[in-house]
Protein backbone atom coordinates (compact mmCIF):
# COMPACT_ATOMS: atom_id res chain seq x y z
CA UNK A 1 0.00 0.00 0.00
CA UNK A 2 2.69 2.35 0.87
CA UNK A 3 4.69 1.77 -2.27
CA UNK A 4 1.40 2.28 -3.98
CA UNK A 5 1.19 5.99 -2.77
CA UNK A 6 5.04 6.38 -3.42
CA UNK A 7 4.22 5.07 -6.79
CA UNK A 8 1.19 7.40 -7.50
CA UNK A 9 2.79 10.28 -5.84
CA UNK A 10 5.61 9.93 -8.04
CA UNK A 11 3.57 9.80 -11.14
CA UNK A 12 1.82 12.90 -10.21
CA UNK A 13 4.44 14.94 -9.56
CA UNK A 14 6.81 13.54 -12.89
CA UNK A 15 2.99 14.57 -14.45
CA UNK A 16 2.90 18.12 -13.26
CA UNK A 17 6.50 18.78 -14.24
CA UNK A 18 5.83 17.18 -17.63
CA UNK A 19 2.95 20.08 -17.90
CA UNK A 20 4.88 22.99 -16.59
CA UNK A 21 7.35 22.16 -19.35
CA UNK A 22 5.36 21.74 -21.62
CA UNK A 23 3.44 25.06 -20.92
CA UNK A 24 6.68 27.00 -20.51
CA UNK A 25 8.28 25.98 -23.64
CA UNK A 26 4.65 27.25 -25.67
CA UNK A 27 4.53 30.15 -23.73
CA UNK A 28 7.87 30.84 -24.75
CA UNK A 29 7.81 29.87 -28.15
CA UNK A 30 4.76 31.94 -29.14
CA UNK A 31 7.45 35.01 -29.37
CA UNK A 32 9.17 33.61 -32.07
CA UNK A 33 5.03 33.45 -34.12
CA UNK A 34 2.17 36.07 -34.51
CA UNK A 35 0.55 37.45 -33.43
CA UNK A 36 2.53 39.07 -30.70
CA UNK A 37 0.64 41.26 -28.68
CA UNK A 38 2.54 44.13 -27.32
CA UNK A 39 0.63 46.34 -26.04
CA UNK A 40 0.24 43.43 -23.12
CA UNK A 41 3.97 43.76 -22.77
CA UNK A 42 4.14 47.22 -22.03
CA UNK A 43 1.00 47.28 -19.68
CA UNK A 44 2.49 44.10 -17.72
CA UNK A 45 6.37 45.96 -17.64
CA UNK A 46 4.44 48.75 -16.16
CA UNK A 47 2.67 46.57 -13.51
CA UNK A 48 5.32 43.91 -12.51
CA UNK A 49 8.47 46.84 -13.10
CA UNK A 50 7.63 49.84 -12.08
CA UNK A 51 4.98 48.31 -9.36
CA UNK A 52 7.24 46.50 -7.93
CA UNK A 53 9.53 49.20 -7.62
CA UNK A 54 9.20 50.61 -4.29
CA UNK A 55 9.29 46.88 -2.60
CA UNK A 56 12.83 46.47 -4.26
CA UNK A 57 14.37 49.83 -3.18
CA UNK A 58 13.07 49.52 0.19
CA UNK A 59 14.31 45.61 0.52
CA UNK A 60 17.26 46.76 -0.95
CA UNK A 61 18.21 49.63 1.18
CA UNK A 62 17.66 47.96 4.54
CA UNK A 63 19.71 44.82 3.48
CA UNK A 64 22.64 46.59 2.18
CA UNK A 65 22.36 48.25 5.76
CA UNK A 66 22.10 44.80 7.56
CA UNK A 67 25.13 43.87 5.76
CA UNK A 68 27.43 47.23 6.69
CA UNK A 69 26.31 46.50 10.50
CA UNK A 70 27.19 42.66 11.18
CA UNK A 71 30.10 42.83 8.78
CA UNK A 72 31.90 45.61 10.47
CA UNK A 73 31.48 44.49 14.07
CA UNK A 74 33.15 41.11 12.64
CA UNK A 75 35.24 42.47 10.21
CA UNK A 76 37.00 45.24 12.85
CA UNK A 77 37.59 42.11 15.14
CA UNK A 78 40.30 41.57 12.14
CA UNK A 79 41.04 44.91 11.74
CA UNK A 80 39.36 44.88 8.42
CA UNK A 81 36.55 47.28 8.91
CA UNK A 82 37.76 49.50 5.74
CA UNK A 83 36.52 46.30 3.59
CA UNK A 84 32.97 46.75 4.24
CA UNK A 85 32.40 48.59 1.34
CA UNK A 86 33.92 45.70 -1.10
CA UNK A 87 31.92 42.86 1.29
CA UNK A 88 28.53 44.73 0.84
CA UNK A 89 28.78 45.58 -2.84
CA UNK A 90 29.59 41.91 -3.95
CA UNK A 91 27.54 40.17 -1.86
CA UNK A 92 24.46 42.38 -3.04
CA UNK A 93 25.98 42.07 -6.34
CA UNK A 94 26.21 38.18 -6.85
CA UNK A 95 24.09 37.24 -4.84
CA UNK A 96 21.29 38.81 -2.05
CA UNK A 97 20.69 41.66 -4.72
CA UNK A 98 19.04 38.65 -7.38
CA UNK A 99 17.93 36.64 -4.91
CA UNK A 100 15.90 38.68 -2.52
CA UNK A 101 14.77 40.88 -5.45
CA UNK A 102 13.60 37.39 -7.45
CA UNK A 103 11.62 36.08 -3.95
CA UNK A 104 10.08 39.87 -3.10
CA UNK A 105 8.78 40.02 -7.31
CA UNK A 106 7.42 36.17 -7.00
CA UNK A 107 5.54 37.06 -3.52
CA UNK A 108 3.98 40.14 -5.58
CA UNK A 109 3.80 39.09 -9.00
CA UNK A 110 3.89 35.36 -9.04
CA UNK A 111 0.77 35.87 -6.45
CA UNK A 112 -1.20 38.17 -7.95
CA UNK A 113 -0.51 36.07 -12.04
CA UNK A 114 -1.67 33.01 -9.85
CA UNK A 115 -4.69 34.81 -8.94
CA UNK A 116 -5.91 36.60 -11.60
CA UNK A 117 -5.38 33.49 -13.91
CA UNK A 118 -6.89 31.32 -11.71
CA UNK A 119 -9.67 33.68 -11.20
CA UNK A 120 -10.19 33.90 -14.64
CA UNK A 121 -10.17 30.03 -14.89
CA UNK A 122 -12.93 29.28 -12.59
CA UNK A 123 -15.39 32.24 -14.23
CA UNK A 124 -15.35 30.78 -17.43
CA UNK A 125 -13.12 33.82 -18.97
CA UNK A 126 -10.08 32.00 -19.99
CA UNK A 127 -12.81 29.44 -22.04
CA UNK A 128 -14.48 32.34 -23.60
CA UNK A 129 -11.19 33.77 -24.92
CA UNK A 130 -10.88 30.40 -26.52
CA UNK A 131 -14.65 30.25 -27.82
CA UNK A 132 -13.67 33.73 -29.16
CA UNK A 133 -10.61 32.48 -31.06
CA UNK A 134 -7.69 34.10 -28.81
CA UNK A 135 -5.10 31.85 -27.54
CA UNK A 136 -4.60 32.87 -23.68
CA UNK A 137 -1.43 31.56 -23.40
CA UNK A 138 -0.29 33.68 -26.22
CA UNK A 139 -2.69 36.61 -24.87
CA UNK A 140 -1.92 36.26 -21.38
CA UNK A 141 1.20 34.28 -20.13
CA UNK A 142 3.86 35.73 -23.13
CA UNK A 143 3.73 38.94 -22.35
CA UNK A 144 3.90 38.12 -18.47
CA UNK A 145 7.15 35.92 -18.82
CA UNK A 146 9.15 37.96 -20.93
CA UNK A 147 8.00 41.28 -18.95
CA UNK A 148 8.77 39.96 -16.16
CA UNK A 149 12.48 38.83 -17.43
CA UNK A 150 13.30 42.08 -18.62
CA UNK A 151 12.21 43.97 -15.18
CA UNK A 152 13.44 41.62 -12.97
CA UNK A 153 16.79 42.46 -14.42
CA UNK A 154 16.54 45.95 -14.33
CA UNK A 155 14.90 45.94 -10.68
CA UNK A 156 17.85 44.14 -9.69
CA UNK A 157 20.59 47.00 -10.83
CA UNK A 158 18.16 49.07 -8.63
CA UNK A 159 18.76 46.46 -5.21
CA UNK A 160 21.95 46.50 -5.97
CA UNK A 161 22.27 50.01 -6.32
CA UNK A 162 20.27 51.03 -3.26
CA UNK A 163 21.95 47.75 -1.56
CA UNK A 164 25.45 49.80 -1.35
CA UNK A 165 23.86 52.84 -0.67
CA UNK A 166 21.79 51.39 2.75
CA UNK A 167 25.42 50.03 3.42
CA UNK A 168 27.09 53.39 2.67
CA UNK A 169 24.44 55.23 4.60
CA UNK A 170 25.23 52.61 7.86
CA UNK A 171 28.64 52.63 7.65
CA UNK A 172 28.92 56.60 7.87
CA UNK A 173 26.35 57.58 9.85
CA UNK A 174 26.01 54.63 12.26
CA UNK A 175 29.67 53.09 12.24
CA UNK A 176 31.25 56.22 12.01
CA UNK A 177 33.54 54.94 9.16
CA UNK A 178 34.94 56.99 5.95
CA UNK A 179 32.31 57.32 3.46
CA UNK A 180 34.81 57.87 0.26
CA UNK A 181 37.02 54.64 1.61
CA UNK A 182 33.72 52.72 1.57
CA UNK A 183 32.54 53.37 -1.88
CA UNK A 184 35.79 53.31 -3.16
CA UNK A 185 36.60 49.73 -1.60
CA UNK A 186 33.32 48.70 -3.05
CA UNK A 187 34.01 49.82 -6.30
CA UNK A 188 37.55 48.88 -6.63
CA UNK A 189 37.14 45.71 -5.82
CA UNK A 190 34.33 44.60 -8.35
CA UNK A 191 35.11 42.44 -11.27
CA UNK A 192 33.34 41.25 -14.65
CA UNK A 193 32.33 38.11 -13.41
CA UNK A 194 30.69 39.68 -10.53
CA UNK A 195 28.86 41.66 -12.68
CA UNK A 196 27.73 39.18 -14.92
CA UNK A 197 26.41 36.84 -12.04
CA UNK A 198 24.15 39.24 -10.73
CA UNK A 199 23.10 40.16 -14.15
CA UNK A 200 22.09 36.43 -15.36
CA UNK A 201 21.14 35.46 -12.59
CA UNK A 202 17.51 37.63 -12.54
CA UNK A 203 16.96 36.15 -16.60
CA UNK A 204 16.60 32.99 -14.90
CA UNK A 205 14.36 34.12 -12.08
CA UNK A 206 12.46 36.40 -13.65
CA UNK A 207 11.36 33.02 -16.06
CA UNK A 208 11.18 31.04 -13.32
CA UNK A 209 8.24 32.96 -11.37
CA UNK A 210 6.42 34.15 -13.97
CA UNK A 211 6.50 30.53 -15.41
CA UNK A 212 4.92 29.20 -11.98
CA UNK A 213 2.63 32.10 -11.70
CA UNK A 214 1.16 31.67 -14.80
CA UNK A 215 1.16 27.98 -14.86
CA UNK A 216 -0.95 27.35 -11.13
CA UNK A 217 -2.80 30.42 -12.18
CA UNK A 218 -4.04 28.60 -15.76
CA UNK A 219 -4.75 25.16 -14.10
CA UNK A 220 -6.91 26.17 -11.00
CA UNK A 221 -10.09 24.40 -9.95
CA UNK A 222 -12.20 24.37 -7.53
CA UNK A 223 -13.84 27.73 -7.34
CA UNK A 224 -12.22 30.43 -5.46
CA UNK A 225 -10.51 28.19 -2.58
CA UNK A 226 -9.09 26.61 -5.74
CA UNK A 227 -7.61 30.19 -6.31
CA UNK A 228 -6.39 30.81 -3.27
CA UNK A 229 -4.80 27.04 -2.94
CA UNK A 230 -2.99 28.00 -6.61
CA UNK A 231 -1.79 31.82 -5.19
CA UNK A 232 0.11 29.74 -2.02
CA UNK A 233 1.61 27.22 -4.49
CA UNK A 234 2.84 29.68 -6.92
CA UNK A 235 4.58 32.11 -4.37
CA UNK A 236 5.92 29.02 -2.28
CA UNK A 237 7.62 27.02 -5.70
CA UNK A 238 8.52 29.78 -7.00
CA UNK A 239 10.85 31.15 -4.20
CA UNK A 240 12.19 27.71 -3.36
CA UNK A 241 13.03 26.97 -7.06
CA UNK A 242 14.86 30.40 -6.52
CA UNK A 243 16.76 29.45 -3.72
CA UNK A 244 17.61 25.93 -5.34
CA UNK A 245 18.32 27.24 -9.04
CA UNK A 246 20.39 30.03 -7.29
CA UNK A 247 22.49 27.40 -5.75
CA UNK A 248 23.51 25.85 -9.08
CA UNK A 249 23.59 28.72 -11.25
CA UNK A 250 26.15 29.62 -8.61
CA UNK A 251 28.00 26.64 -8.91
CA UNK A 252 28.18 26.36 -12.66
CA UNK A 253 29.00 30.41 -12.88
CA UNK A 254 32.49 29.91 -10.03
CA UNK A 255 33.25 27.25 -12.31
CA UNK A 256 33.23 29.11 -15.62
CA UNK A 257 34.98 32.20 -14.40
CA UNK A 258 37.21 30.26 -12.22
CA UNK A 259 39.90 32.05 -14.35
CA UNK A 260 39.00 35.19 -13.70
CA UNK A 261 38.85 35.19 -9.97
CA UNK B 1 -39.77 7.97 -30.50
CA UNK B 2 -38.45 5.12 -29.07
CA UNK B 3 -35.78 7.13 -25.99
CA UNK B 4 -33.33 3.83 -25.37
CA UNK B 5 -32.83 3.59 -29.10
CA UNK B 6 -32.64 7.67 -29.94
CA UNK B 7 -28.85 7.19 -30.98
CA UNK B 8 -29.23 4.34 -33.29
CA UNK B 9 -32.03 5.88 -34.78
CA UNK B 10 -30.33 9.15 -35.18
CA UNK B 11 -27.71 7.93 -37.68
CA UNK B 12 -30.54 5.64 -39.26
CA UNK B 13 -32.96 7.77 -40.06
CA UNK B 14 -31.22 11.18 -40.95
CA UNK B 15 -30.46 11.13 -44.86
CA UNK B 16 -26.86 10.95 -45.72
CA UNK B 17 -26.84 14.36 -47.33
CA UNK B 18 -28.29 15.86 -44.27
CA UNK B 19 -25.73 14.18 -42.15
CA UNK B 20 -23.25 15.47 -44.54
CA UNK B 21 -24.52 19.19 -44.33
CA UNK B 22 -24.93 19.22 -40.77
CA UNK B 23 -23.36 22.23 -38.99
CA UNK B 24 -22.21 20.35 -35.95
CA UNK B 25 -22.36 16.56 -35.58
CA UNK B 26 -21.15 13.96 -33.08
CA UNK B 27 -20.47 10.19 -33.78
CA UNK B 28 -19.92 7.81 -30.87
CA UNK B 29 -18.37 10.15 -28.52
CA UNK B 30 -17.24 9.20 -25.25
CA UNK B 31 -15.07 11.42 -22.34
CA UNK B 32 -13.94 10.40 -19.44
CA UNK B 33 -12.05 12.77 -16.94
CA UNK B 34 -10.10 10.66 -13.71
CA UNK B 35 -12.87 7.90 -13.66
CA UNK B 36 -16.01 7.09 -14.92
CA UNK B 37 -16.70 8.17 -18.06
CA UNK B 38 -19.17 11.42 -18.15
CA UNK B 39 -20.15 11.13 -21.41
CA UNK B 40 -20.74 7.81 -23.54
CA UNK B 41 -21.66 6.83 -27.16
CA UNK B 42 -22.88 10.75 -27.91
CA UNK B 43 -24.64 10.67 -31.15
CA UNK B 44 -26.72 13.68 -32.42
CA UNK B 45 -26.30 16.49 -35.35
CA UNK B 46 -27.06 19.97 -35.79
CA UNK B 47 -28.47 20.93 -39.16
CA UNK B 48 -28.76 24.30 -40.48
CA UNK B 49 -31.25 26.60 -39.10
CA UNK B 50 -31.90 23.92 -36.66
CA UNK B 51 -32.21 25.16 -32.70
CA UNK B 52 -31.54 21.86 -30.59
CA UNK B 53 -32.49 22.38 -27.44
CA UNK B 54 -30.22 19.57 -24.76
CA UNK B 55 -32.10 18.94 -21.53
CA UNK B 56 -31.31 17.07 -18.49
CA UNK B 57 -30.69 17.59 -14.83
CA UNK B 58 -27.13 19.03 -13.84
CA UNK B 59 -24.46 16.98 -13.60
CA UNK B 60 -25.20 14.73 -16.03
CA UNK B 61 -22.60 16.52 -18.89
CA UNK B 62 -24.55 19.19 -20.86
CA UNK B 63 -22.12 21.73 -20.07
CA UNK B 64 -18.89 19.34 -21.15
CA UNK B 65 -20.75 18.19 -24.62
CA UNK B 66 -21.33 22.06 -25.28
CA UNK B 67 -17.34 22.44 -24.57
CA UNK B 68 -17.12 19.36 -26.46
CA UNK B 69 -18.92 21.11 -29.37
CA UNK B 70 -16.03 23.24 -30.26
CA UNK B 71 -12.94 22.04 -29.12
CA UNK B 72 -12.86 23.58 -25.61
CA UNK B 73 -13.00 20.05 -24.27
CA UNK B 74 -11.07 16.53 -26.01
CA UNK B 75 -13.12 13.31 -26.38
CA UNK B 76 -11.38 10.48 -25.14
CA UNK B 77 -12.59 8.83 -28.40
CA UNK B 78 -15.24 9.15 -30.88
CA UNK B 79 -16.02 11.95 -33.41
CA UNK B 80 -16.63 15.24 -33.62
CA UNK B 81 -17.46 17.50 -36.81
CA UNK B 82 -17.58 21.15 -36.66
CA UNK B 83 -18.72 22.49 -39.71
CA UNK B 84 -17.64 19.27 -41.96
CA UNK B 85 -14.17 19.33 -40.13
CA UNK B 86 -12.90 16.42 -37.89
CA UNK B 87 -12.35 18.69 -34.42
CA UNK B 88 -11.80 15.75 -32.40
CA UNK B 89 -7.84 15.27 -32.96
CA UNK B 90 -7.43 18.99 -33.93
CA UNK B 91 -4.61 20.70 -32.58
CA UNK B 92 -5.05 23.73 -30.27
CA UNK B 93 -3.57 26.04 -32.24
CA UNK B 94 -5.41 25.00 -35.43
CA UNK B 95 -9.06 25.43 -33.68
CA UNK B 96 -8.91 29.18 -32.70
CA UNK B 97 -10.36 30.41 -36.45
CA UNK B 98 -12.57 27.70 -36.21
CA UNK B 99 -13.81 29.17 -33.14
CA UNK B 100 -14.23 32.18 -34.40
CA UNK B 101 -17.63 31.03 -36.82
CA UNK B 102 -18.90 29.98 -33.52
CA UNK B 103 -20.51 32.19 -30.63
CA UNK B 104 -21.07 30.97 -27.19
CA UNK B 105 -23.01 31.89 -24.61
CA UNK B 106 -21.31 30.74 -20.86
CA UNK B 107 -23.57 30.12 -17.68
CA UNK B 108 -22.83 32.96 -16.11
CA UNK B 109 -21.83 35.35 -18.85
CA UNK B 110 -17.72 35.13 -18.51
CA UNK B 111 -17.65 38.66 -19.29
CA UNK B 112 -14.16 40.21 -19.01
CA UNK B 113 -14.18 42.16 -15.39
CA UNK B 114 -11.57 44.71 -16.78
CA UNK B 115 -12.92 45.15 -19.98
CA UNK B 116 -15.86 48.10 -20.43
CA UNK B 117 -19.13 46.42 -22.09
CA UNK B 118 -18.31 47.78 -25.25
CA UNK B 119 -14.95 46.34 -25.26
CA UNK B 120 -16.24 42.75 -24.48
CA UNK B 121 -18.73 42.75 -27.34
CA UNK B 122 -16.15 43.94 -29.80
CA UNK B 123 -13.42 41.21 -28.26
CA UNK B 124 -12.98 39.73 -31.20
CA UNK B 125 -13.26 42.62 -33.62
CA UNK B 126 -10.33 44.29 -31.72
CA UNK B 127 -8.45 41.40 -32.24
CA UNK B 128 -9.09 42.01 -36.12
CA UNK B 129 -8.03 45.20 -35.67
CA UNK B 130 -11.16 46.36 -37.32
CA UNK B 131 -11.45 50.46 -37.35
CA UNK B 132 -13.02 51.67 -34.13
CA UNK B 133 -15.62 53.42 -36.18
CA UNK B 134 -17.20 50.05 -37.28
CA UNK B 135 -16.36 48.96 -34.20
CA UNK B 136 -18.60 50.88 -32.44
CA UNK B 137 -21.13 50.86 -34.56
CA UNK B 138 -21.05 47.05 -34.30
CA UNK B 139 -21.24 47.24 -30.99
CA UNK B 140 -24.12 49.64 -30.71
CA UNK B 141 -25.86 47.76 -33.69
CA UNK B 142 -25.51 44.51 -31.43
CA UNK B 143 -26.26 45.60 -27.78
CA UNK B 144 -29.45 47.07 -29.70
CA UNK B 145 -30.41 43.76 -30.53
CA UNK B 146 -30.65 42.79 -27.22
CA UNK B 147 -31.68 45.95 -25.28
CA UNK B 148 -29.02 47.65 -23.67
CA UNK B 149 -27.68 50.52 -25.68
CA UNK B 150 -27.07 52.39 -22.40
CA UNK B 151 -24.72 49.77 -21.08
CA UNK B 152 -22.09 50.77 -23.62
CA UNK B 153 -19.16 52.67 -21.45
CA UNK B 154 -20.29 50.25 -18.43
CA UNK B 155 -18.21 47.79 -16.80
CA UNK B 156 -19.62 44.07 -15.73
CA UNK B 157 -19.66 44.56 -12.24
CA UNK B 158 -22.37 47.45 -12.52
CA UNK B 159 -24.57 44.80 -14.24
CA UNK B 160 -26.86 42.76 -13.30
CA UNK B 161 -27.12 38.73 -13.66
CA UNK B 162 -29.63 39.21 -16.47
CA UNK B 163 -27.89 41.78 -18.14
CA UNK B 164 -24.48 39.93 -18.06
CA UNK B 165 -26.03 37.25 -20.02
CA UNK B 166 -27.27 39.95 -22.25
CA UNK B 167 -24.24 41.29 -23.16
CA UNK B 168 -22.46 38.09 -23.34
CA UNK B 169 -25.27 36.94 -26.25
CA UNK B 170 -24.34 40.87 -27.91
CA UNK B 171 -20.81 39.46 -27.63
CA UNK B 172 -21.66 35.97 -29.16
CA UNK B 173 -23.92 37.52 -31.85
CA UNK B 174 -21.63 40.12 -33.23
CA UNK B 175 -19.63 38.35 -35.93
CA UNK B 176 -22.87 36.52 -37.07
CA UNK B 177 -22.00 33.73 -35.78
CA UNK B 178 -22.59 30.30 -38.07
CA UNK B 179 -23.20 28.35 -35.27
CA UNK B 180 -24.37 29.17 -31.60
CA UNK B 181 -23.70 27.45 -27.99
CA UNK B 182 -25.54 28.69 -25.16
CA UNK B 183 -24.82 26.77 -21.95
CA UNK B 184 -27.62 27.34 -19.50
CA UNK B 185 -28.88 30.80 -20.58
CA UNK B 186 -31.02 31.56 -17.78
CA UNK B 187 -29.67 29.35 -14.98
CA UNK B 188 -29.88 31.26 -11.29
CA UNK B 189 -31.90 33.85 -13.21
CA UNK B 190 -35.80 34.90 -11.83
CA UNK B 191 -38.34 34.01 -14.25
CA UNK B 192 -38.98 37.58 -15.33
CA UNK B 193 -35.43 37.96 -16.33
CA UNK B 194 -35.70 34.26 -17.82
CA UNK B 195 -38.09 34.78 -19.88
CA UNK B 196 -36.34 38.24 -21.20
CA UNK B 197 -33.52 35.88 -22.56
CA UNK B 198 -35.65 33.01 -23.79
CA UNK B 199 -37.22 35.51 -25.73
CA UNK B 200 -33.64 37.15 -27.22
CA UNK B 201 -32.76 33.60 -28.37
CA UNK B 202 -36.27 32.80 -30.12
CA UNK B 203 -35.72 36.46 -31.95
CA UNK B 204 -32.52 35.58 -32.69
CA UNK B 205 -33.59 32.11 -34.04
CA UNK B 206 -36.33 33.67 -36.18
CA UNK B 207 -34.01 36.38 -37.19
CA UNK B 208 -30.94 35.32 -38.19
CA UNK B 209 -31.87 31.38 -38.23
CA UNK B 210 -28.62 30.49 -37.01
CA UNK B 211 -28.16 26.91 -36.08
CA UNK B 212 -27.85 26.47 -32.31
CA UNK B 213 -27.45 24.02 -28.95
CA UNK B 214 -28.95 25.11 -26.11
CA UNK B 215 -28.15 23.41 -22.68
CA UNK B 216 -30.68 24.07 -20.00
CA UNK B 217 -32.45 21.83 -17.07
CA UNK B 218 -35.56 24.05 -17.29
CA UNK B 219 -38.06 22.48 -19.35
CA UNK B 220 -39.99 25.85 -19.50
CA UNK B 221 -37.03 27.52 -21.29
CA UNK B 222 -38.21 24.03 -23.67
CA UNK B 223 -41.37 24.94 -24.26
CA UNK B 224 -40.79 28.41 -24.45
CA UNK B 225 -38.61 28.06 -27.07
CA UNK B 226 -41.07 25.53 -29.23
CA UNK B 227 -44.37 26.57 -28.43
CA UNK B 228 -43.07 30.59 -29.42
CA UNK B 229 -42.03 32.84 -32.55
CA UNK B 230 -40.65 36.34 -32.61
CA UNK B 231 -43.23 38.96 -34.71
CA UNK B 232 -41.21 41.10 -36.38
CA UNK B 233 -43.83 44.01 -36.64
CA UNK B 234 -44.68 43.72 -32.96
CA UNK B 235 -41.13 43.41 -32.00
CA UNK B 236 -41.94 40.39 -28.99
CA UNK B 237 -42.03 37.07 -28.80
CA UNK B 238 -45.71 35.61 -29.39
CA UNK B 239 -47.30 32.22 -28.98
CA UNK B 240 -47.69 30.07 -31.99
CA UNK B 241 -51.71 28.91 -32.22
CA UNK B 242 -52.64 25.80 -30.36
CA UNK B 243 -50.96 22.82 -31.28
CA UNK B 244 -48.22 23.67 -33.55
CA UNK B 245 -44.62 23.93 -32.21
CA UNK B 246 -41.67 25.65 -34.02
CA UNK B 247 -40.41 22.69 -36.80
CA UNK B 248 -37.14 23.55 -36.36
CA UNK B 249 -36.67 23.40 -32.85
CA UNK B 250 -36.05 19.57 -31.83
CA UNK B 251 -34.52 17.80 -28.21
CA UNK B 252 -32.44 15.72 -26.96
CA UNK B 253 -32.15 14.63 -23.54
CA UNK B 254 -29.24 13.29 -21.22
CA UNK B 255 -29.31 10.62 -18.37
CA UNK B 256 -25.60 9.94 -16.67
CA UNK B 257 -24.19 10.56 -19.44
CA UNK B 258 -26.06 8.95 -22.23
CA UNK B 259 -28.38 10.50 -24.82
CA UNK B 260 -31.79 8.76 -23.94
CA UNK B 261 -33.66 11.24 -26.28
CA UNK B 262 -33.54 13.25 -29.41
CA UNK B 263 -37.17 13.94 -30.88
CA UNK B 264 -39.27 16.65 -31.38
CA UNK B 265 -41.55 18.10 -28.72
CA UNK B 266 -44.72 16.06 -29.64
CA UNK B 267 -42.31 12.90 -29.64
CA UNK B 268 -40.80 14.48 -25.85
CA UNK B 269 -44.22 14.43 -23.88
CA UNK B 270 -45.24 10.95 -25.82
CA UNK B 271 -42.41 9.43 -24.44
CA UNK B 272 -42.86 6.39 -22.47
CA UNK B 273 -39.05 6.19 -21.46
CA UNK B 274 -39.54 6.59 -17.23
CA UNK B 275 -36.90 8.98 -16.49
CA UNK B 276 -38.44 11.08 -19.23
CA UNK B 277 -41.37 10.71 -17.86
CA UNK B 278 -40.07 11.81 -14.19
CA UNK B 279 -38.05 15.07 -15.94
CA UNK B 280 -41.77 16.01 -17.44
CA UNK B 281 -43.64 15.69 -14.25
Amino acid sequence: MAIDRIDRTAKSLVLIVQDYTLFSLRAVSNIFRPPVYWPEFLLQSDIIGFGSLSIVVLSGLSTGGVLALQSASTLSEFGAAAVTGQFVSITMIRELGPVLTGIMVAGRNASSMASELGSMVVTEQIDAMRALGVDPVRKLVTPRIFSTIAMLFFLVIVADACGILGGGLVTVFMNNQDGTQYFAMAWEHLRFPDIVQGLVKPLFFGYILSTIGCFYGMRTSGGTQGVGRSTIQAVVWASVTIIFVDFFLTQIMLTLFSGWM
Amino acid sequence: MDVNTAHDELGQNRPPDEEGGAVLAFREVYIAFDGPAVLHNINFSVAPGETRVLLGPAGVGKSVLLKLANGLLRPTHGSIQLFGEEISDKPEEEMFPLRTRTGMVFQEGALFDSLTVRDNVAYQLIQERVPDEEIDRRVRDALRFVELEETFDLYPASLSGGMRRRVAIARALIRQPELLLYDSPTGGLDPVTSTTIIELIVKERDVYHTPSLLVTHRLQDAFALSNNRFDPELGRMVPLPKGQTDPNTTFLMLEEGKMIFDGSLHELVRSENPFVQEFLE
